[in-house]
């Protein structure tokens, strides 16, 4: 499989994720992408390398099974309705996502990268996926979806660190991973107490704690 | 080397088992600081006397450069103090802040953290190693001052300190990358000649200035320094005091040692900044009633004076003099120690005032020599220490001073000897004064409160630390020459290129030591004419024959102040409210005075307020909404890669 179609197919994740109104299809889609993202380094044909073989399965575990676990136990617990609830309609959020796709495409022509970049695609990807991720921290309102944002901003950094990965050491990626799961934690966290003090997760709440 | 680290990691761990422990926790942290200062302290010695430098090269795995600890005789004197300060402060702090305290556990945890910071800090030779150490260092501090948190002053002094150093901190990453820049590498190593001369050495020397100098409290950056070693509990004042500012003075010196042509107006500047900073120190300590306020403000004097030393070591080395060379920096470091040694014996002496009485105010203390002998004892050499006095330790470095200045002097009538010479005379009387004030107010007449008259013997736990380190002022006082080999080689690093002469000779230290004998023979036989016919009995202080005397009539500390801080009035602005008495027989009246901080209070807080003032415009930027603060991150974003492509 050509890493390309993979790529491509994780923009288009992008699209479907921005238009979903269900929380538990937001989680299954970003399921899918952290699998999507997991096998690109192999497409690449960096399978050669043990190490990248192990951030591989490190990546599938952690993005495929772990933290998608962890969110749908926390939807499980905390009982909210099953909506979206953006601050910004889908056609809308569809419309953004498309320009910042755009705004990437564009971007990733004029940034000076280092040169014999093969995936051309990869940049923009990586930028169209952060910038999916920012909308969906700032529009969405519940504490879960922005969770999900995360994520989604995670991956696009993740992208971009493919760009480097036969350059990195493994000390990086490793970070990369870790702070996602540190940021599910803080997360989580936060859910709880958003819950156990206003007895909702709607992170609109929060405006009350201004001084 | 290894002696060395396994000492930095025996402090580090040194609280740990208390975490655990119901009991003995003080004691355990103690034993394994002081075992821990025993291994330390051998290691720094033996590289003093003439051994080896050690050197340390650190994997280079997770920075992407390799870094670097060495051990050389500067590294090592520095390392002195370091050592036995911490180890002091934590036998102290078994009696002085014990489980019953809050946060006791907590507290030694941390200052075993600060003192393996420290520790590190000073045989630290690259960027990355010194930052570590400095952070480390900073950051543990603030958790000690913040130790009492209940209190709102506390809270206010510890930001104020972090605000400070970390700003200051800031200076020395820029300061750093000159650095890097100039030499192509991480590692502390001579810069080019000429370097020091060129705009970016001017950087360099300023940004160092500034950074370290926030450390050390230099004059007009000291304005963390008084709140925080007042609200830090008395051990934790004597290491900040003793040890940790003196880190700023080890990175200017670090400085110095890479610079192998510094311009003569480095020289001038920290002169001009030490003459400041000593005269200005010891004036607005004149003005303090609180006693570790009034420490504190000891301290940016005494840093003054090591900025003088420094400064004539620079005039004497720019203009290929190794004799004035030698004695400012000699005078200099060995200031550094022997100021660690007097204050950390004062601010030990000062806690357990404050222990036996439980207040830092001078008015409500008093008659405490009577009932603290020992303790009074202690402060009394403290303060003869730090007044310059001979024969003890405060003298030798500041003769070593005078003496590089009396030949500049002759040999060029500069008018920046001349300088230093005036600023250390002024430094050494009002140091004089001011501690005659504090030694009366505290040890002389009858209680000024219920409190200093109930107060009682410190236990020895305290008295003990206290003892090591008269001990040590008194040894360095009597006979300076068993350190001047070792300053021998801290300076010849410093010097490099001239032949850099032997001080003992240049500084005549065997007949000082000679002169210091026989005035304490003198001084004994004083003693023992002096003495009172019959030991035994105890009399209240001699009131004049007055019938009614009372504690009130005494005289106060700040009315034995007031003519000198009326005299300094143009530099203190003293405030004072009411006092104006009229008619024949007045009501009663309050008075009150007092002597607030330059910078501090007169400066940057009306400043930073009228900024705050000015920051309520921006008020609409924050909304509480964490989708709009997650915008701003993603326009910011935005604007960058835009910014960077176009």
């Amino acid at each position: 499989m050509s890493p390309d179609l993979l790529i491509a197919l994780t923009i288009l994740s992008n699209f479907v994720l921005v238009a979903t109104s269900r929380v538990n299809k937001a989680i299954q889609i970003a399921v899918v992408q952290g699998i999507l993202l997991g096998l690109i380094p192999l497409a690449m044909g960096l399978g050669r390398h043990p190490h990248i073989l192990l951030m591989v399965a490190a990546t599938i575990a952690v993005k495929g099974w772990l933290i998608p676990f962890l969110l749908r136990r926390a939807l499980r617990e905390v009982h909210i309705p099953r909506e979206v609830d953006p601050y910004v309609g889908y056609t809308v959020s569809l419309m953004l996502c498309a320009l910042g796709t755009g705004l990437s495409l564009i971007l990733a022509h004029m940034l000076p990268l280092k040169g014999g970049t093969k995936e051309i695609l990869l940049v923009p990807a990586a930028l169209s996926t952060l910038f999916t991720g920012f909308l969906m921290l700032v529009s969405r309102r519940k504490a879960l979806t922005q969770v999900v944002g995360y994520l989604i901003l995670e991956n696009g950094i993740y992208l971009f660190g493919l760009l480097l990965v036969e350059d990195m050491p493994l000390l990086v990626e490793t970070g990369i991973l870790l702070d996602l799961f540190v940021g599910v934690f803080v997360m989580g966290i936060v859910i709880n107490h958003i819950r156990t003090a206003f007895d909702s997760t709607d992170t609109r709440h929060l405006a009350e704690l201004r001084d | 080397m290894s002696l060395y680290l396994i000492a930095v990691a025996l402090l580090m761990c040194s609280g740990v088992p208390g975490l655990f422990l119901r009991r003995r926790g003080g004691e355990v942290a103690a034993g394994l600081m002081s075992l821990g200062a025993l291994m330390g302290l051998t290691a720094a010695v033996r590289v003093l006397a003439g051994g080896p430098v050690a050197t340390l090269v650190l994997p280079p795995a997770p920075l992407a450069s390799a870094g670097l600890l060495t051990l050389d005789p500067l590294a090592a004197l520095f390392a002195l103090p370091v050592f036995l300060l911490t180890a002091c402060a934590a036998v102290y702090g078994i009696g002085y802040w014990d489980n019953h305290q809050e946060h006791a556990r907590t507290l030694r945890l941390v200052l075993g953290l600060l003192a393996a910071s420290l520790a590190f800090l000073v045989v630290a030779t690259h960027a990355l190693p010194f930052l570590l150490g400095w952070e480390g260092m900073t950051i543990s501090a603030f958790l000690l001052v913040l130790t009492e948190d209940r209190l709102p002053e506390v809270r206010r002094a510890a930001w104020l300190y972090l605000v400070c150093t970390h700003t200051g901190t800031l200076a020395l990453f820029g300061a750093f990358a000159l650095l890097s820049a100039a030499t192509g590498q991480w590692t502390f190593s001579a810069l080019p000649l000429g370097f020091a001369a060129s705009g970016r050495g001017t950087a360099l020397f300023l940004l160092c200035l500034f950074g370290f100098g926030f450390k050390a409290g230099i004059m007009p950056l000291h304005l963390w320094l008084p709140s925080t070693h007042a609200a830090a509990p008395s051990h934790v004042s004597a290491v900040m005091s003793g040890v940790m500012i003196k880190m700023g003075i080890l990175g200017l010196v670090r400085l110095l040692c890479w610079i192998p042509d510094p311009p003569f107006w480095w020289g001038a500047v920290l002169m001009g900044l030490g003459a400041l900073s000593g005269v200005l120190g010891v004036a607005f300590a004149l003005g303090q009633h609180d006693l570790k306020r009034l420490l504190a403000y000891h301290s940016i004097e005494n840093i003054g004076i090591i900025l003088l030393g420094l400064g004539l070591g620079v005039l004497g080395k720019s203009t290929g003099h190794p004799v004035i060379q030698v004695l400012g920096f000699a005078g200099a470091l060995l200031h550094v120690l022997n100021h660690s040694l007097f204050k950390g014996l004062l601010f030990l002496a000062a806690g357990s005032f404050i222990h036996a009485t439980g207040t830092r105010d001078l008015e409500r203390m008093g008659g405490l020599g009577q009932r603290m002998p020992w303790t009074s004892g202690a402060f009394l050499l403290g303060s003869w220490a730090i007044s310059g006095l001979p024969p003890l330790n405060g003298f030798v470095s500041e003769w070593f001073i005078y003496l590089g200045s009396f030949r500049a002097l002759g040999l060029f009538r500069w008018p920046w000897s001349l300088l230093v010479l005036t600023a250390l005379a002024l430094i050494g009387a009002l140091a004089l004064a001011c501690f005659a004030k504090a030694h009366g107010a505290v040890f002389l007449g009858a209680p000024r409160s219920e409190a200093a008259g109930g107060a009682h013997e410190a236990p020895r736990s305290m008295r003990v630390p206290m003892g090591i380190l008269a001990a040590g002022c008194a040894l360095i006082g009597l006979a300076p020459m068993l350190l001047a080999p070792a300053l021998d080689r801290v300076v010849a690093a410093l010097g490099e290129g001239t032949r850099v002469q032997p001080l003992a000779p240049l500084a005549h230290l065997p007949s000082l030591s000679l002169l210091a004998l026989v005035l304490l023979g003198l001084a004994f036989l004083l003693w023992r004419w002096l003495r009172p016919l019959d030991p035994g009995r105890t009399l209240p202080t001699w009131d004049c024959g007055y019938a009614v005397s009372s504690p009130r009539m005494q005289y106060t500390a700040s009315s034995f102040a007031d003519g000198l801080v009326a005299g300094l009035r143009w530099a203190l602005w003293p405030r004072s409210r009411g006092g104006k008495v009229a008619g024949c027989f007045p009501a009663d009246h309050p008075f009150e005075s007092h002597v607030p901080d330059l910078i501090l209070d007169r400066i940057t807080d009306p400043a930073f307020q009228s900024l705050s003032m000015g920051a309520v415009l921006l008020r609409f930027l924050q909304g509480g909404k964490v989708h709009i603060y997650l915008l701003y991150v993603l326009l910011t974003l935005l604007t960058l890669l835009l910014w960077m492509v176009a």
